[in-house]
């Protein structure tokens, strides 16, 4: 049962490649914040659960009808109002749907909350950072070659005329550059600390990566 | 009154399809009656304790289709305790025994067991389609059973059931005959299912004209499947999500543009919104768009999404589209009729995504809106009659406010000023859920109004019995009526019991209706069963009459009580 205020995020995370702007998004939805172990909560409250919790309702509504159909709370008054009680039944959610939906927020299939494993990836020299799903891959190899391609799209006609571009004017002068030693893909773990990619086991990696910098190599002294 | 011969009657009857008409055709006469009965080919059952499967079989000696429902509605919200009863096993295994040349089995909210899948696919020759719709107590092996032995099915349609899944290879049962596969839907299964058994049954299936995947199937599978059956007319994507600079990403593009036939589209159970590029070349194409269980999707992807829909009809979406999002389905969808908004939080903090706003451009965009399912925030008595202005054709309301006893946040007033406009308007209305703060008024507008209403859904409304006689004296078509939390009592229960003879069935819980006034219902009406479910077993140490009965469920029945209640359920 949610204690205080619940918020959920919403638009999160959605835009792979998005520019910025898709951030207008969140406005336009509400925008909800996920605490932490949410999904806990959400995946206690199974079947059976609901079937003993006869928990009563709390109105919020201040009218004179409530207190007919309304049962005192067993809640401790002390505490801040709750968003609301949970009543058996209600809302009317198939239960199947209920388990449903519970079960795709445990396992993160939205793509929002702390389980999102979008990232940003900034590349010294390019105007514009990129996003990229970490959970679309399974190997730093899979990683790279999408970066990669990610890049490449960094044409003089796209971005107009800087000098900083003709770097990235084919993929395979990219991969040259990301493979050999003048590029050095860094990642930023939660400590806050920049870290050479591919030290740790994938899956390692992906949880703990908050975003990727591939950095000049002469910047990246002290890394490798 | 015979001036044809039986086949001539006969032939005129073959056009009479809907079941209202051939039970009233049934009662012209006797002659008729004898006709009908042998010619009758699809036998629709709302309740499955109302007849037995020996008089059906009398009667109907033809029966080729069969639909039953078992638990009442409120069972679908935890409201009915485990093994309530609606086991469909005596009428598999009734029908097995006789002559009846059983083809199709519809069931929704029955039990159905492993056993009774297995006997129905041993029994019938000429099964053909099997529809499941809100059922348990079945396994994957029930399901092997059936792709084995059914030679020439048709349908396997799984909506929404608690299976169990052993994760074995149901799939693979189907033998390498069976090509006849017309409709397949496993999108409720949780468990892996064999790709290649699936690749190579949708391969040999070229009728195939409905697959619905579950979440086991992989975006890559996806892209085989849709090349291998480029004529489907309704697909339910199970996993969505991949790199949308892949190879296999690129090759399912393709193999949606060659799906020109595609109408109906849903599931997206795991979804990667990035990837949603793709299926824009059918949206256009789209009547029915389900995406009440792709929490993943939302904001701008789904807006563009729906962009691209400017023929839906049907739309079931999760209320994270808010109030903007409807307001993009209103300048879009112009022939919409039916919308459904569930709540991407259905644990119910209260925090849904759409107000009363998101409905009134819904209703203003959409004049053929005719069927509504809404869980919202909250809702206005100003919004509703709006509503009901912009939207006469309403079949089906129903609205679920989160807040079960929330006013209208403008006004403080209940909402009954609101919902009266909605059945007054709304001539047509057959079904009608109620949510918000309601006084006695509401009813008596129902009653006043709703001339065609035959289903009403009542919670947390009322102030007195005078609620539940307006609703019983007025609607007159009134089939299905199910309360909970009311403080109606014996008063409006005992007031016609006639009536309910005249309904399918009649659901009080949580309400103020004590032991004796059922016991009096029961005693005066024996075609009733009246049914008193009482989990915590107070009935067995406190027999007073004056006893409030927690849950009480009455329907009309020809053949008397049931012999397979639990414990816990007391017939009176």
């Amino acid at each position: 049962m949610e204690v205080g205020v619940k918020m959920g995020m919403k638009g999160g995370g959605d835009e792979v490649g998005g520019k910025e702007k898709e951030k207008m998004g969140y406005e336009e939805t509400e925008l909800r914040l996920g605490l932490p172990g949410d999904s806990e909560v959400v995946r206690k409250r199974d079947f059976s659960h609901t079937v003993d919790l006869k928990l009563n309702l709390i109105s919020t509504s201040p009218t004179d009808d409530e207190d007919k159909n309304i049962v005192p709370s067993h809640l401790d008054p002390a505490k801040p109002p709750p968003a609301k009680a949970q009543v058996v039944g209600w809302p009317p959610v198939r239960s199947f749907r209920k388990n449903m939906l519970a079960t795709q927020k445990s396992s993160g299939s939205e793509d929002s909350g702390e389980k999102a494993a979008f990232v940003k990836v900034s590349m010294d020299g390019a105007p514009y950072l990129r996003k990229v799903d970490l959970r679309m891959y399974k190997t730093y190899q899979q990683l790279s070659d999408a970066l990669a391609k990610m890049f490449s799209s960094f044409t003089i006609g796209n971005c107009g005329s800087q000098g900083l571009l003709k770097d990235f004017m084919n993929e395979s002068k990219l991969m040259d550059l990301l493979n050999g030693s003048d590029y050095v893909p860094t990642y930023e773990d939660k400590d806050g600390d920049w870290m050479l990619v591919g030290d740790v086991p994938w899956e390692m990696f992906i949880e703990s990566c908050k975003r990727l910098r591939i950095m000049k190599g002469t910047e990246a002294i002290g890394l490798g | 009154m015979n001036y044809f011969p039986d086949e001539v009657l006969e032939h005129v009857f073959d056009f009479i399809t809907s079941h209202k008409d051939r039970n009233s055709v049934s009662l012209v006469c006797k002659s008729w009656y004898k006709i009908e009965r042998y010619s009758r080919r699809r036998v629709f059952i709302g309740n499955c304790y109302s007849i037995s499967p020996e008089r059906l079989i009398a009667r109907f000696p033809g029966l080729k289709s069969l639909t039953l429902k078992g638990k009442p509605h409120f069972a679908d919200f935890n409201l009915v305790p485990h093994d309530w009863g609606g086991f469909v096993y005596p009428w598999i295994k009734a029908l097995a025994k006789s002559r009846i040349g059983l083809e199709e089995l519809r069931l929704k909210r029955m039990v159905v067991s492993d056993e009774s899948l297995e006997l129905l696919s041993k029994s019938f020759v000429n099964f053909k389609s099997l529809v499941l719709v809100s059922c348990e107590g079945f396994t994957t092996d029930g399901l092997a059973a059936i792709a084995a032995n059914c030679r020439f099915l048709r349908e396997l349609d799984l909506q929404e059931n608690e299976v169990d899944d052993h994760r074995g290879h149901w799939l693979s049962c189907f033998p390498e005959s069976c090509t006849s596969l017309i409709s397949l839907n496993f999108a409720c299964l949780r468990g892996e299912v064999n790709l290649g058994a699936l690749e190579r049954l949708v391969s040999r299936s070229p009728n195939l004209k409905s697959l619905r995947l579950n979440r086991a199937v992989p975006l890559d599978t996806l892209q085989k499947l849709l090349m291998r059956a480029p004529q489907l007319v309704d697909l339910g994507i199970g996993s969505y999500v991949h790199d949308p600079f892949s190879e296999v990403y690129n090759k399912l593009k393709i193999a949606f543009q060659r799906c020109k036939s595609i109408r109906s589209l849903s599931g997206f159970l795991e979804v990667a919104p990035h990837c949603m590029s793709a299926i824009y070349p059918i949206c256009g194409n789209l009547t029915f768009l389900n995406l009440s269980y792709a929490p993943g999707l939302h904001g701008n992807k789904l807006m563009k999404l729906i962009q691209h829909c400017r023929k839906l009809q049907r739309l079931w979406i999760l209320d994270c589209i808010g109030d903007k999002g409807l307001g993009v389905v209103a300048l879009t969808c112009k022939e919409l009729q039916e919308l459904r908004v569930f709540p991407s939080d259905p644990f119910g903090a209260g925090n849904a995504a759409v107000t009363e706003e998101g409905l009134v451009l819904v209703s203003a965009g959409c004049p053929k809106l005719n069927s509504l399912l809404y869980f919202c925030q909250q809702m206005t008595n100003a919004a509703l009659i709006t509503v009901a202005k912009n939207c006469p054709n309403f079949i089906r309301f129903r609205l679920c406010i989160l807040d079960p006893i929330k006013p209208d946040p403008v006004t403080n007033q209940p909402l009954d000023e609101g919902f009266g406009a909605i059945v007054q308007s709304c001539k047509g209305l057959k079904r009608l859920s109620l949510s918000g703060l309601l006084t006695d008024q509401v009813f008596l507008y129902i009653g006043m109004y709703a001339e065609q209403l035959e289903m009403l859904s009542i919670a947390f409304a009322a102030d007195s019995d005078k609620g539940m006689l307006y609703v019983l004296n007025g609607c007159k078509k009134l089939r299905k009526l199910e309360i909970r939390d009311c403080p109606f009592g014996d008063a409006a229960l005992l007031e016609d019991v006639g009536k309910y003879e005249t309904m399918r069935s009649l659901w009080m819980s949580s309400c103020e209706v004590t032991l004796g006034g059922c016991k009096s219902v029961a005693e005066k009406m024996p075609s009733l069963n009246v049914e008193i479910i009482d989990e915590c077993e107070q009935m067995e140490f406190n027999l007073d009459d004056k006893q409030k009965v927690d849950k009480m469920y009455l329907y009309r029945t020809l053949v008397g009580h049931r012999k397979d209640a639990p414990e816990y359920v007391s017939i009176l």
